[in-house]
C-alpha cells in the first residue's frame, strides 16, 4: 500500500471504518436476538455494510486511479453492484414467505461462489510475496476456495432439495463416511503440494473435489433435517469470508466471517439439540444412515377416524382452549391466512386459541413463526415447545396443520423407532386431536405415525388451506 | 369363529365383564358371544338387553366351556376346573399375588390374560383397566365419605348461619387421586394432596386441588408409570405432613399403592386420633394392607374417638352399571388388539409388549412376570432407554475433565500458531477467535421465532466477501478482473438481497392488540365505570 506516511491515507480511513463497520455488524447480529430491537438489528446491519462498501470502494478507486486497467475495472465494479443490488432487491420483494427457505439456501450458494472467484483470483494474481509467507498464501488459496466450493454446491443441492426439484430423501453411497473422510484427506495432502509445487492443475482438481464433497454431504442429509443444513450452510458461508479474509490480508473479512460463522454453527447446534441428533453427524452428512430401517413403523397400523369440517367447526365453537400445532405442510398449502382469521375467529367467541411450535418444524429454523407473523397473528399467542407441552392436557382441541413428525407418539414411546428420543409436541394428551392431512403419507423422517390412529385423534383429509377454510364458513 | 363366554361373577361383586353395547362390538370382531343367565342383572343390565345385543343367554356350565371366557374376578377353582383346555380366560387376576392361581390355569391349559397387567403405555391406555377402575373408585371414595360425613363439602353463608366447607386431604394423586379430588373439588370442599411424584403438581391444580410438596432433596422419576417406593427423608417430611393436616382436616382418602408390594402406611394411630369426631378417612388401599391404621379391608370402622374410617375394597363395584361399561370396553379394545383380521380367532403375538405382558399364564407355563416396559421417554437427567435401543448408543455427556483438556488443547494450538507463524498471521487468528467468541455470545439468547430474520441477515452480511472482490477488480490481469466482478455481482445480490427481505419480514412481526399487555384490563375497568 502507498503513501503510508500521510495521516489520512484512504487505506488508514478504510481500516478505521472497517472497525466501525464490525462493531457494527456485532450491533447487528445482538439485535436480531430479541424482538425489541430486531428492526435496529437491520439497521445497524445495513449501516456497517453500507460504511465498509463506501470505504472498500474508496481504497479501490484512489489505487487504481490512472492505471489502464482502472476504467475497464471500475465500470464492471459499478456494474456489477448495481445489477447485482437490483436483483437481489427484485428476489426479495417477490419471493412467497414459503420460498424463504430456498432463497436463503439460494443466496448462500452466491456467497460460496464468490469465495471461490476470490480464491481463484488469489492464485492467479501475482503477489510478490517469498518464502514462507508464499506458502501460507497458496495454503490459503486452497482453504478458500475448498470452504466456498463446498458451500456452493452444498446451497445448492439445499435449494434443489427445498423447492422439490430434487428428490428429499437422503442419497446413500455405499461407504459415504469414507467418501467424506477421503475428500478431506485428499484436500490436506493436495494443499501440501500445492504449497510445494503450486501449479493451476492442482487448484482444479481440489475446486473440482470440494464442489463434489459440498453436494454429497447435503445429498445424503434427509429433507427433514433441512433446517439445520440451512443454518449450517450459513456458517459454512461464513467461514469462507473469513478465509477470503486470511488470503487478502484483511480483517473485516475475518471477523464478518469469524461472526457469521460462528453465530451460524451455534444456531445450527441449538437446532441439532431440539432434535436430539448428534451435532457432528449431522454436519457431517451423517444422519439418516439408521432411518430406512422402519422396523417398527408397520406395528401401529389402526384404524383411522375421519371428521368433517362441518364437525370440527363444532368441536372448535364448544372448545374452551385450542392449541394449532402447524408443520411444513401449513406452508405448502399457503394455509397460513385462513389459519389466522380461524384464529381471530375463535377468539372473538373467548375461546382461548393459542399455537405450539416445534423449534424444527418447517424447512428453515423459526419458519412457522414467520408464516404466522405474515399472516398477522400476534407473536405472543405463538408459544415455544417447551412453553405449551405441559398444556396439552388441559387442552380440548388441537389442530395438526401440515405437521407430522414434530408430533409423533412414536418419539417418546417407542423406543425402537428411528426417531425415538426426539422431543416432539404431545399433542395426544389433549381431549381432541384434529389432523390436517393430504394423505397417509409418512413425514420427512419416513417414520409411520401413530397418532393418526388414536382414539382422540381424528383426520381431516385434503388441502389444509380448503378445510380450513371449509370451517371458517361453517363457523 | 370363536365363542366368547360372559359368566357371572361371585357376589358381592356387582359387575360383569360385558355390557349389552360391548356385545356388540364383540360381535362385529367376528366372535359369537354367549352370555350365563343373569350375568348383568347386578349391574342393571338384564338378559333381553344382552339378547337384544346379539347375545345367546345360556346357563353358567355353557358359558364357562367357552373358547374365551370373559370374567372381571378371577375365576374359582370350580370355573377352572370347567374350563375348557385350549381356551382363554380374560380377567383381573392380580397375577403378582396369586401364583398359585397362575399356576392351576397353566396346568389345566389355559391361556390367561390378566386385564391387570395391562403395561402404562399410552397405546395400552384404552385397555387400562386399572386406571378406569381407580376413576371410578376415586369417586366413589368421595360418595362414601359425603355419605358418613355430617356436614355440607361446600361452605354457605346461610340465614340459619354460615357454615365452613369441608377440607379435604388425598395422598396420592394417581388415577384414583386425581378422580377423588376432582370430585370432592366439585362438591365445594377445600381439597388438598399429595404425592411423591412432583410432576403431578400441575395435575392437581389443574382439577381443584392444593398439592402439598414434600420439600426434600430427592426428585422421584417413573419409569413404569406407577409411583415407587420412597427414601427414608421423604417419608419423615411425608409423615410431619400427614400428621399436620390429620389435624386439620375433615376428611382423608388414600390412594396410595405400589405395584407388587403392600400398600404404604401413611396414616398413624396417632395421626387418626388427632382428628375430630365425625371426621371420615376412606382407605383406597384397604385391600392392600392399607394407608391407615386401623383400617380393615372391607369393613367401616369407627375409632374411640369418633372417626369413621372406610376399608371398602369394592369401591368400582359399587358403581356397577359404570364400572361394568368401562371394563367391557377395555376388555373390547384388549380383544381388538388380539383379533387383527376380526374374523373371531383370537391371536396372540408375543413380540407385541402389551400381548406378552397380559399373558400371565400359558398351557404347561406361567410367563408372569414379562420382561419390563420402558415408558415414559425420561426427562433428560438419564441417558435415553438403555438396553432397548441396540441401535443407538447412549450418548455420554462430556466430563469436565475432557472439557478442560479439550480447552487447553484449542489455546495451546492458538498459542503454537501465533509462536510460530509469520507477520500477520498471528494477528489474523487473534482477530479470528476474538470473533468466533463474540459471535457466539452474541447470538446465545437469540429468540426461537427470530431464527429466520437472523439466519437471513448473517447471510446478508456475509456478503462481505464483496470487499474480497473490490479489491481485486482493479488487478492488471484481466481473468482476474472478470472473475472477481462476477463475484461483486454475486456478492451485491445477497447484501442487497439479503437485507430487504430481512426487513419485510420483521415487518410483519407484530404483537397482537388483544394481547397488548396487562394494560388492557385496567383499561376495560375504567372504561365500565359509570360515566361522571
Amino acid at each position: 500500500m502507498p503513501e503510508t506516511s500521510a495521516l489520512l491515507t484512504p487505506a488508514s480511513i478504510a481500516g478505521a471504518a472497517y472497525i466501525v463497520a464490525a462493531l457494527l455488524f456485532i450491533l447487528s447480529l445482538a439485535g436480531l436476538s430479541r424482538h425489541e430491537t430486531a428492526k435496529a438489528g437491520v439497521g445497524y446491519g445495513i449501516a456497517g455494510m453500507a460504511i465498509a462498501l463506501v470505504a472498500t470502494i474508496g481504497v479501490v478507486v484512489s489505487d487504481a486511479w490512472g492505471t489502464p486497467q482502472a476504467t475497464l475495472g471500475l465500470s464492471l465494479l459499478a456494474a456489477a453492484v448495481v445489477i447485482g443490488g437490483a436483483i437481489g432487491l427484485w428476489r426479495a420483494r417477490v419471493v412467497e414467505m414459503t420460498g424463504m427457505p430456498e432463497l436463503i439456501a439460494l443466496l448462500h450458494s452466491f456467497v460460496g461462489l464468490a469465495a471461490v472467484l476470490v480464491g481463484w483470483n488469489g492464485a492467479l494474481e501475482e503477489t510478490g510475496m517469498t518464502g514462507a509467507l508464499l506458502d501460507i498464501h497458496h495454503a490459503e488459496v486452497f482453504i478458500g476456495v475448498f470452504i466456498g466450493a463446498v458451500t456452493f454446491t452444498g446451497s445448492i443441492v439445499a435449494f434443489l432439495k427445498l423447492s422439490a426439484r430434487m428428490k428429499s430423501a437422503p442419497l446413500m453411497l455405499p461407504g459415504k463416511n469414507a467418501l467424506n473422510l477421503g475428500a478431506l484427506v485428499a484436500f490436506v495432502v493436495l494443499t501440501v503440494w500445492y504449497v510445494i509445487t503450486p501449479e493451476l492443475w492442482l487448484l482444479v482438481v481440489v475446486t473440482a473435489l470440494a464442489l463434489a464433497l459440498g453436494w454429497h454431504l447435503v445429498a445424503s442429509i434427509g429433507g427433514g433435517d433441512m433446517p439445520v443444513v440451512i443454518s449450517m450452510l450459513n456458517s459454512y458461508s461464513g467461514w469462507a469470508a473469513a478465509a477470503a479474509g486470511f488470503l487478502l490480508n484483511n480483517d473485516l473479512l475475518i471477523v464478518t466471517g469469524a461472526l457469521v460463522g460462528s453465530s451460524g454453527a451455534y444456531l445450527s447446534y441449538i437446532m441439532c439439540k431440539a432434535m436430539n441428533r448428534s451435532f457432528i453427524s449431522v454436519i457431517a452428512g451423517g444422519f439418516g444412515i439408521a432411518a430406512p430401517a422402519a422396523s417398527s413403523a408397520e406395528e401401529e397400523q389402526g384404524e383411522i377416524h375421519e371428521i368433517t369440517a362441518t364437525d370440527a367447526a363444532a368441536l372448535l365453537r364448544d372448545a374452551t382452549s385450542v392449541i394449532i400445532t402447524p408443520g411444513y405442510g401449513m406452508a405448502v398449502a399457503q394455509a397460513q391466512h385462513p389459519v389466522a382469521d380461524l384464529t381471530a375467529k375463535l377468539r372473538e367467541r373467548g375461546v382461548d386459541v393459542r399455537f405450539g411450535i416445534h423449534p424444527v418444524a418447517g424447512r428453515l429454523p423459526g419458519h412457522m413463526n414467520v408464516l404466522l407473523a405474515e399472516a398477522k397473528v400476534p407473536y405472543d399467542v405463538v408459544e415455544e415447545m417447551d412453553e405449551i407441552n405441559d398444556d396439552f392436557a388441559d387442552t380440548t382441541v388441537v389442530l395438526v396443520i401440515g405437521a407430522n413428525d414434530t408430533v409423533n407418539p412414536a418419539a417418546a414411546e417407542d423406543p425402537g423407532s428411528p426417531i425415538a428420543g426426539m422431543p416432539v409436541l404431545r399433542v395426544w394428551e389433549a381431549s381432541n386431536v384434529i389432523v390436517f392431512k393430504r394423505s397417509m403419507a409418512a413425514g420427512y423422517a419416513g417414520v409411520a405415525n401413530p397418532l393418526f390412529t388414536r382414539d382422540n385423534t381424528q383426520m381431516l383429509f385434503g388441502d389444509a388451506k380448503d378445510r380450513v377454510e371449509d370451517i371458517l364458513r361453517a363457523l | 369363529m370363536s365363542r366368547i363366554g360372559i359368566v357371572t361373577e361371585q357376589a358381592p361383586e356387582s359387575r360383569v365383564a360385558a355390557t349389552p353395547a360391548t356385545v356388540k362390538q364383540l360381535t362385529a370382531l367376528g366372535y359369537e358371544v354367549v352370555v350365563e343367565s343373569g350375568a348383568g342383572a347386578r349391574s342393571s343390565f338384564p338378559d333381553t338387553a344382552y339378547v337384544e345385543a346379539g347375545a345367546a343367554i345360556v346357563s353358567g356350565a355353557e358359558a364357562v366351556a367357552s373358547e374365551v371366557v370373559l370374567k372381571v374376578n378371577a375365576p374359582t377353582p370350580a370355573e377352572i376346573v370347567a374350563l375348557t383346555p385350549g381356551a382363554t380366560f380374560i380377567g383381573l387376576l392380580a397375577p403378582a399375588f396369586n401364583p398359585d392361581l397362575l399356576q392351576a390355569l397353566a396346568e389345566r391349559g389355559v391361556t390367561a390374560l390378566a386385564m391387570d397387567a395391562v403395561p402404562r403405555i399410552s397405546r395400552a391406555q384404552s385397555m387400562d383397566v386399572l386406571s378406569s377402575m381407580a376413576n371410578i373408585a376415586g369417586y366413589r371414595a368421595v360418595v362414601e365419605a359425603a355419605h358418613e360425613f355430617g356436614r355440607f363439602f361446600t361452605g354457605q353463608v346461610t340465614a340459619a348461619g354460615k357454615v365452613p366447607p369441608a377440607k379435604v386431604l388425598v395422598a396420592g394423586a394417581g388415577v384414583a387421586g386425581l378422580a377423588a379430588i376432582g370430585a370432592a373439588s366439585s362438591l365445594g370442599a377445600i381439597v388438598r394432596a399429595t404425592d411423591p411424584r412432583p410432576e403431578v403438581a400441575d395435575q392437581v391444580k389443574s382439577i381443584g386441588g392444593e398439592y402439598l410438596k414434600v420439600e426434600v432433596a430427592e426428585q422421584m422419576q417413573s419409569t413404569d408409570g406407577y409411583a415407587k417406593a420412597t427414601s427414608e427423608d421423604y417419608d419423615r417430611r411425608a409423615a410431619e405432613i400427614y400428621s399436620e393436616q390429620a389435624a386439620d382436616v375433615d376428611i382423608i382418602i388414600t390412594t396410595a399403592l405400589i405395584p407388587g408390594r403392600p400398600a404404604p402406611k401413611l396414616i398413624t394411630e396417632a395421626d387418626v386420633a388427632s382428628m375430630r369426631s365425625g371426621s371420615v378417612i376412606v382407605d383406597m388401599a384397604a385391600g392392600q394392607g392399607g394407608n391407615v391404621a386401623g383400617s380393615v379391608a372391607g369393613e367401616r370402622v369407627v375409632t374411640p374417638n369418633g372417626v369413621v374410617i372406610l376399608g371398602y375394597t369394592d369401591l368400582a363395584s359399587r358403581l356397577p352399571t359404570q364400572a361394568s361399561q368401562l371394563y367391557g370396553t377395555n376388555v373390547v379394545n384388549l380383544l381388538k388388539l388380539l383379533t387383527p383380521a376380526k374374523d373371531g380367532e383370537l391371536v396372540l403375538d408375543f413380540d407385541d409388549v402389551v400381548q406378552r405382558s397380559v399373558t400371565v399364564a400359558q398351557p404347561g407355563a406361567v410367563t408372569w412376570p414379562p420382561p419390563p416396559v420402558q415408558v415414559s421417554a425420561a426427562p433428560a437427567a438419564s441417558a435415553p432407554a438403555p438396553a432397548a435401543a441396540p441401535v443407538k448408543p447412549a450418548k455420554q455427556p462430556m466430563t469436565p475433565v475432557k472439557k478442560v483438556l479439550l480447552v487447553a488443547v484449542g489455546i495451546a494450538a492458538l498459542f503454537a500458531v501465533n509462536a510460530i507463524a509469520p507477520a500477520p498471521l498471528p494477528q489474523h487468528f487473534t482477530v479470528l477467535v476474538l470473533s468466533v467468541v463474540v459471535g457466539f455470545y452474541v447470538i446465545g439468547k437469540v429468540a426461537h421465532a427470530l431464527h429466520t430474520p437472523l439466519m437471513s441477515v448473517t447471510n446478508a452480511i456475509s456478503g462481505i466477501i464483496v470487499v474480497g472482490a473490490m479489491l481485486q477488480i482493479t488487478s492488471d490481469v484481466l481473468v482476474v478482473q472478470v472473475l472477481a466482478a462476477v463475484a461483486v455481482l454475486l456478492a451485491s445480490i445477497n447484501i442487497f438481497g439479503g437485507f430487504a427481505v430481512t426487513r419485510r419480514m420483521l415487518a410483519m412481526f407484530s404483537r397482537g392488540p388483544a394481547a397488548a399487555g396487562p394494560r388492557a384490563p385496567g383499561q376495560a375497568a375504567q372504561a365500565d365505570r359509570p360515566g361522571h
